[in-house]
């Protein structure tokens, strides 16, 4: 269906355009003095001023690994968050727990879990599926790097940035 | 038959339908587009009836005085509800009978059934091979309930239980369907597997001092519903929802059982029994099963190479293929000998002999490959298409017979070059010095061996899961090969390269689509005429007359 | 032969001077100018890292020096950056367009003066008498080297671009000259210096109704003179002049490509417009040419409307220029007028981002229907008020 839209009707100082461009040259002129002077202030100097301390409680940075207080490493390499990751960057080789070791019971852990920091996008989504809670986003955001490999984080890392989760699994207890 | 089937009417959620006689209740919903749930019914197998899963609410005609069916109004019979719900795996129909597979009742059954199975069930998803593919889940989604009212622990049962060679069992996750006991005791003929304990405390186990080590011991795998039964060498390896699945059929003997091969990122991480009654019924030996991790081997050949002296160097394709080309015109037909492969596809064989041809020599054939059959699957024969070799007419009827007279040229000096293709040329008597005497030797294959150190020109091929094509099987059927993975490195598809060989060799123009190599030989041999690659199908055609008799459990 | 010498030494070392130490500095810091100007506009800060990157020498911190060497590095950018010349071009023309849009800004310059005098010796390169006709024959070369690009580079974008350009520069260069008629016909010559001191005698002809009636030092004027050259019809006079300011500012902003008129680059539109398949240097070349384009309009503006390097209150010229104060006041209005110019292209940029583009039909309509129209009926009324004043 054709749609028609009204015109405006103008009157004479719309249609001269020139009151309109004064005061949209006064409006930009504001805005840059406003600034020059100082008196107001939008952009946060970055390495100086940090938001470190505001960072809200839902903050997703980079995702890690954690271990419970028991140290026992909460990953059991279902592979879910390899599986939702919509960008592709994890990478996990799943492993069996040897008889002999303390966590014989939880049966598989991953061999290596690496997540590529360069291709992760900071969704979440691996912290939301895992049904063991052991894959958090934590608050570090600066994650830089020389070289591809570097920015690929290996299991090590992980563990070492994501540090330590109580409570929320106990399933994994010998007694139940 | 003589007798005509007799047919029943069964009304099944209020519409009537005919089934034959001694059709099994749960196999009518099925054929009548209603879902059953079910765990320990098994199509294969015959029916416990002890999972409870598969209940539903039947009836039968309501009779009169007369001891005749009372006619309802609508002309059919009224059914007399019977007030509890039934199984309906062990039920065979019967004339009027009434089924119901959606009524309330029915679905609070489940409901409680899946609760109950569900009790003593570990929380092992996350680790369960079966997540994904697992019908607990599946049920539980589908009929069960969101929470568990249980609150008292769970029955403690034996983990990571290793009952054979291949098979590790976890019995706090089976729910005693019965499934694998029942395979072993009907299919497998090994009846090792039995439950010990009482009440909630059973659990599955094998018999004192056996193994579950039956060649047939990974099917219980594939059937058991839930993570019980796992593979010990697919456990923990990949999570079944990332594998690909490619329909294709096992090489490793002359049956050629229909299978799934699950690849992640071009690997193999496990093959599968794909049901095909003509075939394999629903199962595959463990040995062909287990056969394919030669493919992702690391040790595969992947490049090109030439004999430099001593060594054999890194070369490009084109060079190589110059090489033979000029290798094999130094000698006349005569001595030059071809040995093609029982486990080459049709395509192949058929190019083979194009090659043969264009060599113009007389001595060609195949090595034969025999082992003990069971009277299950497993074939005498371990060539998978030794029937389509006899078909093209790369050998006779008694496979290898020209083997000796080859062999006897190579040491008499009369045979100067071989042309192998994807055999090891010291299975059949020569030995590796023998074969370093050639003149020339141009060896085909996938995997480093005597004959590929000897070669003077080495061309590496594609396994049984990189290529297309066609197998006939020992009992003439049919059947097709689809590429699961991607040939590592640079190695090419077989077809491409003997295609390559005979351009090398006459010049000629070659064919560029395996499509065109099946529409060759299917002009020429009249058995396949009028088919093509496509219309072969997922499973199958019968092409020639059956030579052997059908496997017992088929 | 000496004299001869003597002169070219002199004019080299004023193009020179001009160029390399004035000008093209100047451009660079026009770019970082428009980048701070538009980012506080919009609320953001701009380029303010880029300093002197002590740490590079093992100090401890970089001094940020509000950004200003960024232009050096983006020139370092630009100079390192591949030279990428596409297959599909005309490679003569295509290397031939990028000059062909710095050079004229900057042969433009020649006939503009930037300075009273120094040492004696005026300051401006050429002191032609077709002055304003050099400029505006120069500068409309500029319009090849857009029309080449657009045309060589055999892409769909850049000849858009080229054909916009074109066309939208023809059509305001009448307007750009007829508007600047009236200024000859008051100041009865082409030569710019002269221009400049009848501005510093008879007043700005932007206002040319206050200088000469309250300048503390006017230079030959006694106050008898100053009552009779009180003239009413010099206030009707300002009324044609400012509309030939407004006319000729509209134009250059249109004759330069910029906002709202920079229909041959819009990037919403065409991409990168006439340099879309340039790079490197090349492209650095139009982007420095645009902005050197933009000066020298300025240039022209402050020198035609603004009194160009003449400063209210100050003498224009002291008797003894080779003495110490002389040299000052001469560096004063060389400082004077590059300041006014500098004002001017602080405009350029508010209003740049200020204002959205027009579109085109409507830039076309501006031009044709009322631009022209009103130059000419300006030139008309100077007619009729000039017999009027008395000399």
């Amino acid at each position: 269906m054709p749609y028609i839209v009204a015109r405006p009707k103008l009157n004479f100082s719309e249609k001269a355009y020139l009151p309109a461009i004064f005061s949209g040259l006064g409006i930009t002129l504001r805005h840059f003095l406003d600034i020059l002077s100082g008196k107001k202030k939008v952009t946060m100097q970055y390495p100086e001023e940090k938001w470190d301390a505001k960072l809200p409680a839902h903050y997703r940075g980079a995702p890690t690994l954690v271990t419970d207080e028991y140290g026992r490493e909460r990953c059991v390499a279902c592979q879910l968050c390899e599986f939702i990751c919509p960008p592709r960057a994890i990478t996990i080789h799943p492993g069996e727990i040897p008889l002999e070791n303390r966590w014989r019971k939880v049966e598989k852990f991953p061999q290596e879990f690496e997540i590529d920091m360069i291709r992760c996008i900071y969704c979440g989504l691996c912290e939301e599926v895992c049904p063991e809670q052991a894959i958090f986003l934590r608050k570090d955001y600066a994650i830089t790097g020389l070289t591809r490999k570097e920015m690929v984080h290996d299991k090590k890392k992980l563990y070492e940035m994501g540090g330590v989760m109580t409570g929320l699994v106990n399933k994994w207890n010998d007694k139940k | 038959m003589s007798e005509p089937t007799q047919l029943f009417n069964v009304q099944i959620d209020g519409v009537w339908h005919q089934f034959k006689k001694g059709t099994r209740v749960i196999e009518a919903c099925a054929q009548a587009g209603k879902f059953v749930p079910h765990y320990c019914y098994h199509p294969k197998l015959s029916s416990p009836g002890n999972c409870r899963m598969c209940l539903i609410e039947m009836g039968m005609p309501k009779l009169g005085p007369d001891r005749k069916p009372e006619i309802g109004a609508d002309g059919k019979p009224v059914i007399n509800w019977i007030p509890r719900a039934q199984i309906s795996c062990a039920q065979d129909v019967a004339e009027g009978m009434g089924i119901r597979t959606d009524s309330p009742m029915v679905k609070e059954c489940r409901n409680g059934v899946m609760e109950f199975l569900l009790i003593n069930h570990p929380l092992d998803c996350p680790i369960c091979d079966q997540a994904g593919e697992c019908q607990l889940q599946e049920y539980s989604v589908e009929f069960g309930t969101a929470g568990s009212r249980f609150l008292e622990d769970k029955v403690k049962k034996p983990k990571r239980v290793e009952l054979g060679p291949r098979v590790t069992l976890d019995d706090e996750r089976c729910i005693l369907c019965s499934r694998c006991i029942r395979f072993m005791r009907e299919i497998a003929h090994d009846d090792v597997l039995g439950f010990v304990s009482r009440g909630s405390h059973t659990y599955l186990t094998a018999h004192p001092n056996r193994l579950l080590d039956s060649n047939y011991s990974l099917n219980t795998v594939d059937i058991c519903p839930v993570g019980a039964l796992t593979s010990t060498d697919f456990r923990f390896k990949m999570r079944v929802w990332f594998l690909k699945e490619t329909k294709s059929i096992c090489t490793s003997c002359a049956t050629g059982c229909n299978t799934i091969i699950g690849t992640r990122q071009n690997q193999i991480f496990r093959q599968t029994p794909r049901e095909n009654d003509a075939v394999n019924s629903a199962w595959m030996c463990d040995y062909g099963r287990l056969n394919f991790h030669s493919v992702n081997s690391t040790d595969r050949l992947k490049t090109p190479r030439v004999r430099e002296g001593q060594g054999l160097v890194d070369t490009t394709w084109n060079k190589a293929l110059v090489k033979s080309g000029e290798e094999l015109k130094q000698f006349s037909k005569d001595e030059i000998a071809v040995i093609a492969s029982g486990k080459m596809t049709n395509e192949e064989l058929w190019l083979a002999k194009d090659l043969v041809a264009s060599i113009g020599t007389s001595r060609h054939d195949i090595i034969p490959r025999t082992g003990e059959a069971d009277d299950i699957l497993m074939s005498t024969d371990r060539n998978p298409n030794i029937l389509g070799a006899q078909l093209i007419g790369l050998t006779g009827e008694k496979p290898g017979l020209g083997l000796e007279d080859i062999a006897e040229g190579v040491r008499s000096g009369a045979i100067k070059a071989i042309v192998a293709l994807g055999e090891d040329l010291t299975q059949f008597g020569l030995t590796a010095d023998e074969l370093r005497k050639l003149a020339s030797l141009i060896v085909m294959d996938i995997l480093p061996n005597d004959t590929t150190r000897s070669a003077t020109v080495l061309l590496p091929s594609s396994a049984f899961s990189e290529k297309r094509g066609s197998m006939i099987n020992i009992k003439g059927r049919l059947q097709r090969l689809n590429r699961a993975t991607q040939p590592p490195g640079l190695a090419r598809d077989d077809w491409e390269i003997i295609r390559d060989l005979i351009q090398q060799l006459t010049g000629s123009d070659g064919i560029y689509l395996i499509e065109d190599v099946f529409k060759q030989m299917a002009e020429s041999i009249s058995e396949m005429n009028a088919l093509s690659l496509s219309r072969i199908g997922d499973k199958g055609v019968q092409l020639v007359e059956e030579t052997e008799e059908a496997p017992a459990a088929v | 032969m000496m004299h001869l010498l003597l002169f070219a030494l002199i004019s080299l070392i004023k193009t020179i001077g001009l160029i390399f130490v004035i000008i093209l500095p100047m451009v660079s810091y026009t770019v970082y100018a428009e980048r701070r100007v538009s980012a506080m506009i919009q609320d953001r800060l701009g380029p303010n890292r880029v300093g002197i990157p002590l740490t590079l020498f093992g100090f401890q911190k970089d001094i940020p020096f509000f950004g200003l060497v960024q232009p050096i590095a983006d020139a370092v950018k630009l100079l390192l950056k591949e030279d990428f010349t596409p297959n599909h071009v005309n490679k003569f023309y295509y290397c031939l367009a990028p000059a062909c849009a710095m050079a004229p800004s900057m042969m433009a310059l020649a006939v503009i003066p930037f300075g009273s005098q120094l040492w004696g010796e005026p300051m401006v390169v050429a002191n032609v008498n077709i002055g304003v006709l050099w400029v505006f024959a120069v500068s409309s070369l500029g319009v090849y080297g857009i029309v080449l690009a657009g045309w060589s580079s055999n892409s769909k974008y850049p000849f858009l671009g080229g054909i916009r350009s074109s066309s939208q520069m023809i059509s305001y260069e009448l307007s750009l000259a007829l508007s600047v008629i009236p200024i000859f016909m008051i100041c009865g010559t082409l030569n710019l210096p002269e221009i400049v001191r009848y501005q510093t005698v008879h007043g700005w002809l932007i206002s040319p109704i206050w200088l000469n009636g309250i300048s503390l030092f006017p230079p030959s004027i006694n106050g008898q003179e100053i009552m009779r050259s009180f003239d009413f019809l010099k206030f009707l006079l300002w009324i044609p002049l400012f509309i030939s300011f407004i006319v000729f500012t509209i134009s250059m902003f249109a004759e330069t490509n910029r906002l709202p008129f920079d229909l041959p680059e819009a990037e919403t539109e065409l991409v990168g417009g006439y340099h879309t398949e340039y790079s490197s240097m090349k492209f650095a070349l139009f982007f420095l040419g645009e902005y050197a384009a933009m000066i020298v309009g300025s240039a022209v503006i402050v020198t035609l409307f603004f009194g160009g390097w003449h400063v209210p209150f100050l003498p224009t010229t002291l008797v003894d220029p080779y003495t110490f104060w002389g040299v000052i006041l001469g560096l004063i209005h060389i400082a004077a007028f590059f300041f006014k110019v500098a004002l001017l292209l602080f405009f350029f940029i508010w209003v740049r981002w200020t204002l959205p583009r027009f579109r085109y039909d409507q830039l076309m309509r501006l031009g044709w229907y009322f631009f022209i129209e009103i130059a000419l009926v300006n030139v008309f009324i100077v007619a009729v008020i000039l017999p009027f004043m008395r000399r």
